[in-house]
């Protein structure tokens, strides 16, 4: 078990700055995602933690020790990657012993360890088993047995559900974080889907472009986001974003769009004016006949339990609703728009960083440049 | 534009048979989505359509004509595969316009450059056309894709999972370009996918398909509300439907020959209730394993008292409970489900 803390990491492959001068910790046991769109910097980020890359400048820490010239395997860390290659000649319980056997532990201690791995990931009928004949669950699982096996400090796993079919990559989700829930490991998980990182961290990080947007616990950044590219990046369907122009003072709790006044939650700063953009997630936009602010739908997608309305207001802003399914609403039709006002965030347009007000103080920031 | 009819084709590769006597129309002008879990025989359907396979049994049918025995080139259709192909050395006008210059159906060059340039308004990367194909995001590439089967009015297109390769944000988007672009060119259109969302999304009506067979074929709505068996009915839905053994909650009226009930998150309601407390009509007690809010609702799991069995419930996301709590779960709306899995009448 471990802490890993990383200080002004900073990654450059010739002209192109991959990390910029990231600093963050993961807690001894903490299942920490490095969320971002491909390019944004995790996969280095977490290659430089694992040893595979060595940073330009900056430091990493595990327990305390400064690992960040080492090399990976002078590193205690176990790192599953997103194609899970195994040993084909090799039966199950080969393939998961095989680090071991590297290692040149004794055959007993092989067999026990084995046979541990196998229990917690209740995969102990498949153990004689040839690993060519297992449904893709069961590869997935023998290839977690091999990082397990270790008893490593930490895990690191870029991407390790990306080949499977959506269905089955929600299976183990739920697989992934019980298992750390057992083994209380620490975990540094790298993707670009937001839903998993939802549902599976206990501490998310939004890298954008070599830079970690927001450090936080997901329902945070999810209700709390601190730029507009999190806000954009985390949500499906995205946070609605409608533009405006206005200076407001301190305290204030209404703007204006589109000839309409809208509430949001009480600043705590001052802007000048300048351009804005109201942030209202899908589920908090009702649609009201008597509303003020006017649009049109556009179209209509059925969830099932809900349904999604696109809609245009009279100023050209694309709006999305996630409203009940019983709601009668059709492609043409003209309606006024209503936001729950408590969940709003205002942003700066130009450099996309959230307004602060008494609903999002006390944001932990994140720390970098 | 044209009908498409599939009249109980059948295929078997060695020990499989991927596609077991399926009938399905598709009208013309109608975009109909096949989902189904992997090895279900979605991809082989749309192969059959194509042409790309023959059918062992049974009769494909295209505007009216059988077109059984005839080659891909000759049925009319156009196929939009997971990864986009795109020719490398073209640029996207080039992609594009590639369908038109075929010697099978010689046009003028101006005649190309209106239909290349609609098209591409249409997916909006027209701004695009003189780049070359591989200097595209994955979006405007897939978009490149879809725009090349479009550009020449075919009869039916075919799409196997052409959003499946874009990521999540992307996905969104696109979903709606082509719903959009489908109603507005009037296209008849087969889609293939595994993901549900984008199947009630898209469709107008969605085909099941289970094991080659083709389960169910309705509107997402019925489909969702209605499910022929417990298996469509898992398939829709996340989370996903509860299935509970009949005696887990004899509180609820079900119909003899019931052995499983089906109830939707969506559709219990948990309170706190103190274990002496009184039970509403149709509610059974249960203790809170976990609840986890995941962005805008809430999930609730659940043991039900006195049975192995465990449940899912939606809530408000405001309303948290602790591990442990006593609660009771109220159903407002279920289905019930014979010996054999298919939904009985209420």
């Amino acid at each position: 078990m471990a802490e890993i803390r990383v200080t002004h990491l900073h990654k450059a492959f010739g002209d192109f700055t991959a990390v910029k001068d990231s600093t963050f910790t993961v807690a001894d046991g903490d299942f920490f995602c490095l969320l971002g769109p491909s390019g944004c910097g995790k996969t280095t980020t977490l290659r430089m933690i694992a040893g595979l890359e060595l940073p330009t400048s900056g430091q990493i820490r595990l327990d305390g020790e400064d690992v960040s010239f080492l090399r990976a395997s002078q590193r205690d860390i176990a790192f599953v990657f997103q194609m899970f290659a195994l040993y084909p000649h090799l039966n199950v319980r080969r393939n998961i012993g095989f680090p071991l056997l590297c290692q040149g532990l004794p055959r007993a201690e092989i067999d026990r360890r084995v046979a541990q791995a196998a229990q917690t990931l209740r995969i102990t009928g498949i153990l004689d088993q040839s690993v060519s004949g297992l449904s893709s669950g069961d590869r997935q699982r023998v290839a977690l047995g091999r990082a397990i096996v270790r008893e490593p400090k930490a895990f690191l796993m870029d991407e390790p559900l990306g080949a499977l079919d959506a269905e089955f990559r929600e299976l183990m989700c739920e697989e992934l974080r019980a298992l750390h829930d057992r083994l209380g490991a620490t975990t540094v998980y790298v993707t670009h889907d937001q839903t998993e990182a939802m549902a599976m961290a206990d501490t998310i990080a939004v890298m954008n472009q070599g830079i970690v947007e927001q450090l936080g616990p997901p329902q945070e950044v999810y209700d709390h986001p601190a730029s507009v590219f999190v806000a954009d990046f985390i949500g499906s369907p995205s946070m609605n974003f409608l533009p405006f122009e206005s200076g407001l003072a301190a305290g204030a709790c209404e703007v204006a769009i589109g000839g309409s006044v809208q509430g949001v939650p009480r600043l705590s700063e001052a802007v000048a004016r300048r351009p804005l953009l109201y942030g209202v997630r899908p589920e908090h936009v009702r649609l009201r006949d008597d509303a003020a602010l006017r649009a049109e739908v556009i179209g209509t997608e059925y969830l099932g339990t809900s349904q999604i309305v696109t809609l245009r207001t009279l100023q050209g802003a694309s709006v999305r609703a996630k409203v009940p399914v019983r709601t009668p609403v059709r492609r043409g039709d003209q309606v006024g728009l209503e936001f729950d006002a408590a969940h709003v965030t205002l942003f700066d347009a130009g450099s996309g960083r959230a307004l602060v007000s008494e609903r999002n103080s006390g944001l932990q920031e994140s720390d970098h440049g | 534009m044209a009908e498409l009819r599939l009249e109980s084709v059948s295929r078997r590769f060695g020990e499989v048979q991927a596609v077991q006597g399926l009938d399905l129309t598709v009208a013309s002008g109608e975009l109909v989505v096949l989902l189904g879990p992997s090895g279900a025989g979605k991809t082989t359907t749309l192969r059959l359509a194509a042409g790309l396979e023959r059918p062992d049994q049974g009769r494909v049918h295209i505007g009216g004509r059988e077109v059984t025995a005839f080659a891909p080139a000759l049925r009319d259709v156009t196929f939009v595969f997971q990864q986009y192909s795109l020719y490398p050395h073209l640029s996207v006008y080039d992609n594009l316009a590639f369908p038109l210059r075929s010697p099978m159906r010689r046009q003028s060059e101006d005649s190309i450059r209106r239909k290349v340039t609609e098209v591409a308004q249409l997916l909006r990367i027209d701004d695009k056309l003189a780049s070359p194909a591989t200097r595209l995001s994955g979006g405007q590439m897939q978009r490149v894709a879809i725009g090349r089967a479009l550009v020449r009015d075919p009869a039916v297109t075919l799409m196997d999972e052409p959003l499946s390769s874009l990521d999540a944000k992307l996905r969104n988007e696109l979903r709606l370009e082509l719903k959009r672009l489908q109603q507005d060119t009037g296209a008849t259109m087969l889609l293939v996918t595994h993901d549900q969302v984008e199947a009630m999304t898209l469709a107008q009506r969605i085909g099941v398909l289970d094991r080659g067979r083709l389960v169910q074929v309705g509107s997402p709505q019925q489909i969702y509300e209605e499910p022929a068996s417990a298996a469509v009915a898992t398939r829709l839905g996340s989370p996903r439907i509860n299935l509970l053994a009949r005696e887990a909650m004899p509180a609820l009226p079900v119909p003899a020959a019931t052995v499983t009930i089906g109830v939707r998150a969506e559709h219990l309601r948990v309170q706190p209730c103190a274990p002496g407390g009184v039970l509403a009509a149709h509610a059974a007690r249960a203790r809170v394993r976990r609840s986890e809010r995941l962005s805008d609702l809430r999930l609730v799991h659940l043991a039900l008292e006195g049975t192995p069995q465990e449940l899912v419930s939606t809530a408000p996301p405001e309303h948290d409970f602790e591990n442990g709590e006593a609660v009771s779960v109220e159903a407002l709306q279920w289905h019930c489900f014979g010996a054999d899995g298919m939904r009985l009448a209420a």
